[in-house]
Protein backbone atom coordinates (compact mmCIF):
# COMPACT_ATOMS: atom_id res chain seq x y z
CA UNK A 1 0.00 0.00 0.00
CA UNK A 2 1.60 3.14 -1.20
CA UNK A 3 1.93 5.90 2.01
CA UNK A 4 3.11 9.74 2.19
CA UNK A 5 7.23 9.00 2.28
CA UNK A 6 8.14 11.93 0.28
CA UNK A 7 6.18 14.79 -1.46
CA UNK A 8 6.81 12.87 -4.87
CA UNK A 9 4.18 9.93 -3.85
CA UNK A 10 1.43 12.88 -4.26
CA UNK A 11 0.53 14.90 -7.86
CA UNK A 12 0.24 18.79 -7.75
CA UNK A 13 -3.64 17.91 -7.96
CA UNK A 14 -3.80 15.26 -4.90
CA UNK A 15 -1.80 17.76 -3.13
CA UNK A 16 -4.90 19.89 -4.05
CA UNK A 17 -7.37 17.84 -3.18
CA UNK A 18 -6.19 16.97 0.22
CA UNK A 19 -6.01 20.93 1.15
CA UNK A 20 -9.43 21.41 0.06
CA UNK A 21 -10.61 18.51 1.96
CA UNK A 22 -8.68 19.60 5.35
CA UNK A 23 -10.61 23.54 4.25
CA UNK A 24 -13.86 21.40 4.52
CA UNK A 25 -12.87 19.36 7.84
CA UNK A 26 -11.85 22.64 9.95
CA UNK A 27 -15.01 22.77 11.88
CA UNK A 28 -14.71 19.05 12.83
CA UNK A 29 -10.73 19.53 13.81
CA UNK A 30 -12.09 22.42 15.99
CA UNK A 31 -14.24 20.32 18.18
CA UNK A 32 -17.17 22.19 16.68
CA UNK A 33 -19.26 18.99 15.28
CA UNK A 34 -18.67 15.03 15.21
CA UNK A 35 -18.05 13.61 12.02
CA UNK A 36 -16.47 9.92 12.37
CA UNK A 37 -15.11 9.12 9.31
CA UNK A 38 -12.43 6.50 10.20
CA UNK A 39 -14.59 5.12 13.47
CA UNK A 40 -13.17 1.74 13.84
CA UNK A 41 -9.93 2.29 11.92
CA UNK A 42 -6.47 2.25 14.36
CA UNK A 43 -3.94 4.40 13.66
CA UNK A 44 -0.29 3.59 15.11
CA UNK A 45 1.69 6.17 16.21
CA UNK A 46 5.48 4.60 15.87
CA UNK A 47 7.59 7.70 17.32
CA UNK A 48 11.44 6.52 17.87
CA UNK A 49 12.64 9.81 18.72
CA UNK A 50 11.06 12.92 20.64
CA UNK A 51 7.75 14.48 19.25
CA UNK A 52 5.00 16.69 20.68
CA UNK A 53 3.14 18.46 17.92
CA UNK A 54 3.41 15.36 15.14
CA UNK A 55 2.74 12.75 17.31
CA UNK A 56 -0.17 14.89 19.09
CA UNK A 57 -1.60 15.85 15.93
CA UNK A 58 -1.93 12.56 14.13
CA UNK A 59 -3.69 10.92 17.73
CA UNK A 60 -5.80 14.16 17.54
CA UNK A 61 -6.46 13.98 14.22
CA UNK A 62 -7.89 10.36 14.03
CA UNK A 63 -9.86 10.69 17.44
CA UNK A 64 -11.46 13.52 15.89
CA UNK A 65 -12.79 11.47 13.32
CA UNK A 66 -13.64 8.82 15.74
CA UNK A 67 -10.76 6.06 14.99
CA UNK A 68 -8.82 4.99 17.65
CA UNK A 69 -4.55 5.29 18.26
CA UNK A 70 -2.22 2.92 19.74
CA UNK A 71 1.28 3.80 20.67
CA UNK A 72 4.70 2.89 20.47
CA UNK A 73 5.35 4.46 23.89
CA UNK A 74 8.67 5.52 25.03
CA UNK A 75 11.49 3.45 22.67
CA UNK A 76 13.39 2.54 25.62
CA UNK A 77 10.84 0.57 27.14
CA UNK A 78 9.52 -1.51 23.69
CA UNK A 79 10.97 -4.04 21.94
CA UNK A 80 13.83 -1.97 20.53
CA UNK A 81 16.38 -1.69 22.88
CA UNK A 82 16.05 -5.47 22.71
CA UNK A 83 17.35 -5.25 19.21
CA UNK A 84 14.06 -5.64 17.62
CA UNK A 85 15.03 -4.57 13.65
CA UNK A 86 12.84 -1.58 12.16
CA UNK A 87 11.39 -4.42 9.49
CA UNK A 88 10.42 -6.89 12.61
CA UNK A 89 8.69 -3.88 14.56
CA UNK A 90 7.00 -2.34 11.61
CA UNK A 91 5.40 -6.60 10.78
CA UNK A 92 4.21 -6.55 14.69
CA UNK A 93 2.22 -3.17 13.80
CA UNK A 94 1.38 -3.77 10.66
CA UNK A 95 -0.96 -6.57 11.83
CA UNK A 96 -2.11 -4.13 14.93
CA UNK A 97 -3.24 -1.37 12.98
CA UNK A 98 -4.39 0.21 9.89
CA UNK A 99 -2.19 3.05 8.75
CA UNK A 100 1.07 3.98 10.40
CA UNK A 101 2.57 7.36 11.64
CA UNK A 102 6.37 7.25 12.03
CA UNK A 103 9.36 9.30 12.95
CA UNK A 104 13.24 7.63 13.50
CA UNK A 105 16.47 9.00 13.66
CA UNK A 106 18.03 7.15 10.67
CA UNK A 107 17.03 8.21 7.41
CA UNK A 108 15.63 6.15 4.45
CA UNK A 109 13.86 4.27 7.53
CA UNK A 110 10.47 5.61 6.50
CA UNK A 111 9.94 3.98 2.91
CA UNK A 112 12.21 1.13 4.19
CA UNK A 113 8.66 0.63 6.45
CA UNK A 114 6.96 1.79 3.66
CA UNK A 115 8.78 -1.24 2.09
CA UNK A 116 7.90 -3.43 5.06
CA UNK A 117 3.94 -3.29 5.25
CA UNK A 118 0.81 -3.98 3.56
CA UNK A 119 -1.13 -0.57 5.50
CA UNK A 120 -0.22 2.78 4.36
CA UNK A 121 2.79 4.16 6.36
CA UNK A 122 3.24 8.02 7.12
CA UNK A 123 6.43 9.66 7.25
CA UNK A 124 6.49 11.95 10.22
CA UNK A 125 10.42 12.49 9.98
CA UNK A 126 13.70 10.05 9.11
CA UNK A 127 16.77 11.58 10.24
CA UNK A 128 17.70 14.63 8.10
CA UNK A 129 15.53 13.23 5.60
CA UNK A 130 11.96 14.16 4.61
CA UNK A 131 9.14 15.40 6.66
CA UNK A 132 6.51 15.59 4.02
CA UNK A 133 3.04 15.68 6.63
CA UNK A 134 4.61 18.51 8.16
CA UNK A 135 4.75 20.01 4.21
CA UNK A 136 1.21 19.14 3.94
CA UNK A 137 0.02 21.47 7.14
CA UNK A 138 2.58 23.92 5.68
CA UNK A 139 0.75 24.35 2.28
CA UNK A 140 -2.35 24.73 3.68
CA UNK A 141 -1.35 27.32 5.79
CA UNK A 142 0.25 29.03 3.22
CA UNK A 143 -2.83 28.92 0.69
CA UNK A 144 -5.48 29.94 3.68
CA UNK A 145 -3.29 32.86 4.15
CA UNK A 146 -2.90 33.80 0.73
CA UNK A 147 -5.40 31.87 -1.66
CA UNK A 148 -2.94 30.44 -3.47
CA UNK A 149 0.39 28.37 -3.77
CA UNK A 150 1.36 29.68 -6.80
CA UNK A 151 3.82 32.47 -7.78
CA UNK A 152 4.99 33.12 -4.10
CA UNK A 153 8.46 34.18 -2.78
CA UNK A 154 9.40 31.72 0.21
CA UNK A 155 12.37 32.20 1.77
CA UNK A 156 13.66 29.04 3.75
CA UNK A 157 15.83 30.62 6.46
CA UNK A 158 18.16 28.79 9.24
CA UNK A 159 19.34 25.05 9.49
CA UNK A 160 18.37 24.07 5.49
CA UNK A 161 20.93 21.02 5.83
CA UNK A 162 19.24 19.19 8.88
CA UNK A 163 16.19 20.62 8.44
CA UNK A 164 14.11 18.18 7.06
CA UNK A 165 10.93 20.34 7.31
CA UNK A 166 12.51 22.47 4.84
CA UNK A 167 13.15 19.83 2.37
CA UNK A 168 10.65 18.38 1.90
CA UNK A 169 8.38 21.99 1.78
CA UNK A 170 11.05 23.13 -1.02
CA UNK A 171 10.42 20.27 -3.48
CA UNK A 172 6.72 21.21 -3.41
CA UNK A 173 7.50 24.60 -3.39
CA UNK A 174 9.18 24.52 -6.44
CA UNK A 175 6.52 22.50 -8.18
CA UNK A 176 3.28 25.13 -7.54
CA UNK A 177 5.88 27.45 -8.89
CA UNK A 178 6.86 29.63 -6.13
CA UNK A 179 10.24 31.23 -5.85
CA UNK A 180 12.31 30.26 -3.39
CA UNK A 181 15.37 31.62 -1.39
CA UNK A 182 17.33 29.92 0.86
CA UNK A 183 19.04 31.80 3.73
CA UNK A 184 21.54 29.82 5.93
CA UNK A 185 24.81 29.90 7.06
CA UNK A 186 27.53 28.26 4.69
CA UNK A 187 27.83 25.14 7.09
CA UNK A 188 24.24 24.91 6.76
CA UNK A 189 23.33 25.29 3.31
CA UNK A 190 20.65 23.06 1.68
CA UNK A 191 22.04 19.51 0.84
CA UNK A 192 23.39 19.75 -2.93
CA UNK A 193 21.35 16.49 -4.14
CA UNK A 194 17.76 18.53 -2.92
CA UNK A 195 19.23 21.79 -5.15
CA UNK A 196 20.23 19.71 -8.17
CA UNK A 197 16.16 18.08 -7.55
CA UNK A 198 14.53 21.56 -7.37
CA UNK A 199 17.02 22.52 -10.70
CA UNK A 200 15.60 19.42 -12.31
CA UNK A 201 12.07 20.95 -11.85
CA UNK A 202 13.24 24.25 -13.38
CA UNK A 203 13.56 26.59 -10.28
CA UNK A 204 15.73 28.67 -10.19
CA UNK A 205 16.93 28.46 -6.74
CA UNK A 206 18.82 31.64 -5.00
CA UNK A 207 21.03 30.68 -1.94
CA UNK A 208 22.32 33.65 -0.03
CA UNK A 209 23.31 34.34 3.79
CA UNK A 210 21.21 37.54 4.76
CA UNK A 211 18.17 36.55 5.81
CA UNK A 212 17.49 40.21 6.78
CA UNK A 213 17.79 41.45 2.81
CA UNK A 214 14.71 38.92 1.99
CA UNK A 215 12.16 40.72 4.50
CA UNK A 216 10.79 43.04 2.05
CA UNK A 217 10.11 40.70 -1.01
CA UNK A 218 9.25 38.08 0.91
CA UNK A 219 5.39 36.73 0.59
CA UNK A 220 6.01 33.82 3.64
CA UNK A 221 9.65 33.75 5.54
CA UNK A 222 9.77 30.37 6.81
CA UNK A 223 11.80 29.79 9.90
CA UNK A 224 13.68 26.86 11.41
CA UNK A 225 15.79 26.22 14.58
CA UNK A 226 19.35 26.00 14.09
CA UNK A 227 20.45 23.91 16.54
CA UNK A 228 23.48 24.10 19.21
CA UNK A 229 25.05 20.64 18.49
CA UNK A 230 25.54 21.39 14.95
CA UNK A 231 28.52 23.68 15.79
CA UNK A 232 32.30 22.55 16.62
CA UNK A 233 31.95 25.23 19.95
CA UNK A 234 29.73 27.92 21.14
CA UNK A 235 31.06 30.84 20.17
CA UNK A 236 30.75 29.72 16.41
CA UNK A 237 27.20 28.72 17.52
CA UNK A 238 26.16 32.28 18.67
CA UNK A 239 28.03 33.77 16.09
CA UNK A 240 25.72 32.14 13.45
CA UNK A 241 22.68 31.68 15.32
CA UNK A 242 22.49 35.51 15.83
CA UNK A 243 21.97 36.58 11.89
CA UNK A 244 19.11 34.09 11.74
CA UNK A 245 17.01 35.52 14.07
CA UNK A 246 14.00 37.80 13.81
CA UNK A 247 12.55 40.50 15.65
CA UNK A 248 9.21 42.31 15.33
CA UNK A 249 11.38 46.11 14.31
CA UNK A 250 12.92 44.12 11.24
CA UNK A 251 9.84 43.60 9.82
CA UNK A 252 8.69 47.23 9.16
CA UNK A 253 9.15 46.84 5.41
CA UNK A 254 7.61 44.14 5.22
CA UNK A 255 4.45 43.50 2.97
CA UNK A 256 1.22 43.42 5.06
CA UNK A 257 0.09 40.23 4.04
CA UNK A 258 3.86 38.56 4.12
CA UNK A 259 3.16 35.29 6.84
CA UNK A 260 5.77 33.91 9.69
CA UNK A 261 5.74 30.41 9.98
CA UNK A 262 8.25 28.19 11.91
CA UNK A 263 7.18 24.14 12.49
CA UNK A 264 8.17 24.76 16.22
CA UNK A 265 9.65 24.69 18.83
CA UNK A 266 11.56 27.78 18.51
CA UNK A 267 14.40 28.43 20.40
CA UNK A 268 15.45 32.33 19.53
CA UNK A 269 14.98 32.84 16.16
CA UNK A 270 12.09 34.02 16.43
CA UNK A 271 11.84 36.96 19.05
CA UNK A 272 8.36 36.90 21.09
CA UNK A 273 7.61 40.55 19.53
CA UNK A 274 6.89 38.54 16.44
CA UNK A 275 3.94 36.95 17.73
CA UNK A 276 1.86 40.08 18.10
CA UNK A 277 2.46 41.28 14.80
CA UNK A 278 -0.01 40.73 12.38
CA UNK A 279 2.97 38.11 10.60
CA UNK A 280 3.03 35.80 13.00
CA UNK A 281 1.47 32.68 11.61
CA UNK A 282 3.64 29.72 13.65
CA UNK A 283 0.46 28.30 16.04
CA UNK A 284 -1.78 28.64 13.76
CA UNK A 285 0.42 26.48 11.72
CA UNK A 286 0.78 24.17 14.44
CA UNK A 287 -3.35 23.52 14.74
CA UNK A 288 -3.45 22.96 11.37
CA UNK A 289 -1.25 20.00 11.62
CA UNK A 290 -4.45 18.20 12.68
CA UNK A 291 -6.72 19.17 9.65
CA UNK A 292 -4.26 18.56 7.35
CA UNK A 293 -3.67 14.65 8.99
CA UNK A 294 -6.81 14.22 9.06
CA UNK A 295 -7.21 15.10 5.42
CA UNK A 296 -4.30 12.77 4.44
CA UNK A 297 -5.32 9.87 6.36
CA UNK A 298 -8.61 9.71 4.52
CA UNK A 299 -7.24 9.93 1.43
CA UNK A 300 -4.83 7.00 2.30
CA UNK A 301 -7.29 5.07 3.83
CA UNK A 302 -9.66 5.55 0.81
CA UNK A 303 -12.20 7.36 2.79
CA UNK A 304 -14.17 10.13 1.14
CA UNK A 305 -14.68 13.44 2.68
CA UNK A 306 -18.21 14.88 2.48
CA UNK A 307 -18.75 17.65 0.16
CA UNK A 308 -20.89 18.95 2.63
CA UNK A 309 -19.67 18.42 5.94
CA UNK A 310 -22.20 20.22 7.73
CA UNK A 311 -24.54 18.41 6.52
CA UNK A 312 -22.80 14.98 7.11
CA UNK A 313 -21.36 15.55 10.93
CA UNK A 314 -23.40 15.82 14.01
CA UNK A 315 -23.34 18.59 16.81
CA UNK A 316 -21.02 17.50 19.66
CA UNK B 1 52.27 1.15 -27.69
CA UNK B 2 50.44 -1.51 -29.68
CA UNK B 3 47.73 -3.89 -28.71
CA UNK B 4 49.95 -6.84 -28.93
CA UNK B 5 52.48 -4.92 -26.70
CA UNK B 6 50.29 -4.51 -23.83
CA UNK B 7 49.18 -8.00 -24.62
CA UNK B 8 52.59 -9.44 -24.08
CA UNK B 9 53.16 -8.00 -20.57
CA UNK B 10 51.71 -11.23 -19.52
CA UNK B 11 51.45 -13.89 -20.89
CA UNK B 12 47.93 -15.35 -22.59
CA UNK B 13 46.13 -18.19 -19.85
CA UNK B 14 44.81 -21.30 -20.73
CA UNK B 15 41.38 -21.28 -19.09
CA UNK B 16 39.76 -18.33 -17.34
CA UNK B 17 38.64 -14.65 -17.96
CA UNK B 18 40.13 -11.59 -19.18
CA UNK B 19 38.66 -8.14 -18.40
CA UNK B 20 40.26 -5.26 -20.65
CA UNK B 21 39.45 -1.82 -20.97
CA UNK B 22 39.29 -1.49 -17.29
CA UNK B 23 39.34 2.55 -15.70
CA UNK B 24 43.02 3.06 -15.38
CA UNK B 25 43.81 2.70 -12.13
CA UNK B 26 40.77 0.86 -11.40
CA UNK B 27 42.11 -2.66 -11.43
CA UNK B 28 42.26 -3.17 -7.88
CA UNK B 29 38.95 -2.34 -6.79
CA UNK B 30 37.68 -4.36 -9.75
CA UNK B 31 39.08 -7.23 -7.76
CA UNK B 32 37.85 -6.23 -4.87
CA UNK B 33 34.72 -6.12 -6.02
CA UNK B 34 34.92 -9.59 -7.70
CA UNK B 35 35.99 -10.86 -4.06
CA UNK B 36 39.34 -11.87 -5.63
CA UNK B 37 42.28 -11.36 -3.34
CA UNK B 38 45.31 -12.89 -2.17
CA UNK B 39 43.56 -16.19 -0.17
CA UNK B 40 43.16 -17.57 -3.49
CA UNK B 41 44.85 -20.29 -5.58
CA UNK B 42 43.76 -18.92 -9.07
CA UNK B 43 46.52 -17.33 -10.68
CA UNK B 44 45.84 -13.33 -11.13
CA UNK B 45 47.64 -11.02 -13.58
CA UNK B 46 47.24 -7.37 -13.32
CA UNK B 47 48.58 -4.80 -15.84
CA UNK B 48 47.91 -1.08 -14.74
CA UNK B 49 47.87 2.32 -16.74
CA UNK B 50 49.00 0.85 -19.76
CA UNK B 51 47.90 3.06 -23.43
CA UNK B 52 44.81 2.48 -24.96
CA UNK B 53 43.48 3.84 -28.01
CA UNK B 54 40.27 4.29 -27.00
CA UNK B 55 40.76 5.37 -23.21
CA UNK B 56 43.89 6.74 -22.96
CA UNK B 57 45.24 4.21 -20.33
CA UNK B 58 43.42 1.05 -18.92
CA UNK B 59 44.04 -1.85 -16.31
CA UNK B 60 43.78 -5.03 -17.91
CA UNK B 61 42.83 -8.18 -15.39
CA UNK B 62 43.61 -11.70 -16.35
CA UNK B 63 41.88 -14.62 -14.13
CA UNK B 64 42.85 -18.05 -14.52
CA UNK B 65 40.46 -20.91 -13.99
CA UNK B 66 37.57 -18.79 -13.21
CA UNK B 67 34.96 -18.16 -15.27
CA UNK B 68 33.09 -15.11 -13.91
CA UNK B 69 28.88 -15.39 -14.29
CA UNK B 70 26.93 -12.70 -15.33
CA UNK B 71 25.98 -11.76 -12.00
CA UNK B 72 29.67 -10.91 -10.79
CA UNK B 73 29.95 -9.11 -13.72
CA UNK B 74 26.98 -6.72 -13.24
CA UNK B 75 28.73 -6.05 -9.93
CA UNK B 76 31.41 -3.82 -12.11
CA UNK B 77 29.15 -2.21 -14.09
CA UNK B 78 30.01 0.32 -10.65
CA UNK B 79 33.79 0.94 -11.69
CA UNK B 80 33.82 -0.99 -14.80
CA UNK B 81 30.88 0.28 -16.81
CA UNK B 82 32.40 -0.09 -20.48
CA UNK B 83 35.12 -2.97 -19.91
CA UNK B 84 35.46 -5.71 -22.26
CA UNK B 85 35.15 -9.32 -20.74
CA UNK B 86 36.30 -12.33 -22.51
CA UNK B 87 35.88 -16.05 -21.09
CA UNK B 88 39.43 -17.86 -22.66
CA UNK B 89 38.98 -21.97 -22.60
CA UNK B 90 41.70 -23.70 -24.33
CA UNK B 91 43.82 -20.42 -25.05
CA UNK B 92 40.74 -18.99 -27.43
CA UNK B 93 38.12 -16.74 -26.94
CA UNK B 94 35.24 -18.89 -26.15
CA UNK B 95 32.60 -16.19 -25.18
CA UNK B 96 32.47 -12.37 -25.28
CA UNK B 97 30.41 -11.26 -21.89
CA UNK B 98 28.35 -7.58 -21.71
CA UNK B 99 28.58 -5.57 -18.40
CA UNK B 100 25.06 -4.85 -17.93
CA UNK B 101 24.21 -1.39 -15.74
CA UNK B 102 20.54 -2.17 -14.82
CA UNK B 103 18.29 0.78 -13.79
CA UNK B 104 18.56 -0.66 -9.70
CA UNK B 105 21.33 -2.00 -8.21
CA UNK B 106 20.38 -4.78 -6.01
CA UNK B 107 22.43 -6.63 -3.08
CA UNK B 108 25.83 -5.67 -4.57
CA UNK B 109 26.67 -3.09 -1.96
CA UNK B 110 25.71 -1.01 1.12
CA UNK B 111 24.99 2.30 1.12
CA UNK B 112 27.58 4.79 1.56
CA UNK B 113 25.40 7.35 4.39
CA UNK B 114 26.48 6.11 7.58
CA UNK B 115 23.32 7.23 8.66
CA UNK B 116 20.61 5.47 6.19
CA UNK B 117 18.72 2.77 7.80
CA UNK B 118 20.43 -0.02 5.74
CA UNK B 119 23.80 0.54 7.92
CA UNK B 120 21.73 -1.73 10.86
CA UNK B 121 23.38 -5.30 9.36
CA UNK B 122 20.53 -7.14 10.86
CA UNK B 123 17.44 -5.73 8.44
CA UNK B 124 16.59 -7.87 6.28
CA UNK B 125 15.43 -5.69 3.07
CA UNK B 126 17.42 -5.61 0.02
CA UNK B 127 20.09 -3.05 -0.21
CA UNK B 128 18.77 -1.38 -3.57
CA UNK B 129 21.06 1.36 -5.25
CA UNK B 130 18.89 3.37 -7.86
CA UNK B 131 20.55 4.87 -11.17
CA UNK B 132 20.33 8.45 -11.55
CA UNK B 133 22.42 8.69 -14.06
CA UNK B 134 24.68 6.91 -16.56
CA UNK B 135 27.42 9.20 -17.75
CA UNK B 136 28.53 9.98 -15.30
CA UNK B 137 27.46 7.43 -13.55
CA UNK B 138 24.94 8.46 -10.01
CA UNK B 139 23.21 6.14 -7.77
CA UNK B 140 21.17 7.17 -5.10
CA UNK B 141 19.93 4.71 -2.02
CA UNK B 142 16.63 3.75 -2.59
CA UNK B 143 15.57 3.94 1.06
CA UNK B 144 17.32 7.48 2.20
CA UNK B 145 17.78 9.23 -0.86
CA UNK B 146 21.53 10.00 -0.70
CA UNK B 147 23.45 10.33 -3.59
CA UNK B 148 26.68 6.99 -3.02
CA UNK B 149 30.46 7.63 -3.11
CA UNK B 150 30.76 5.56 -6.05
CA UNK B 151 34.71 4.83 -4.09
CA UNK B 152 33.10 3.92 -1.29
CA UNK B 153 30.70 2.03 -2.62
CA UNK B 154 33.76 -0.64 -3.15
CA UNK B 155 34.22 -0.65 0.88
CA UNK B 156 30.82 -1.37 1.23
CA UNK B 157 30.31 -4.82 -1.23
CA UNK B 158 28.50 -7.34 0.34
Amino acid sequence: MPGLITMDDLTNEEIISILDDAERLLPVARGEMYLPLLQGRILGNLFFEPSTRTRMSFETAMKRLGGNVVNLGDVKTSSVVKGETLFDTIQMVDGYTDIIAMRHPRQGAAQYACDSAKVPIMNGGDGAGHHPTQTMLDLFTIRRSHGTLEGLNVVLAGDLRYGRTVHSLSHALVRFGCNVTFASPDSLRMPEEIVADLKVHGAEVVETDDLIGQINSADVIYMTRIQKERFPDEDEYTKVAGAYKLHARDLDGAKAEMIIMHPLPRVEEIHPSVDSTRHACYFEQAFNGVVARMALMCKLLGVTVPEDVNEAGGVL
Amino acid sequence: MSQEANMRRVTAIKNGTVIDHVPAGKALSVLKMLGIGGYMSNPVSLVMNVPSKKMGGKDIIKVEDRELTQNELDKLALVAPDASVAIIRAYTVAEKMEINLTNEVVNVARCTFSNCITTNPREPLPHRLVVTKRDPLELRCRYCGKTQDIEGLVDNLL
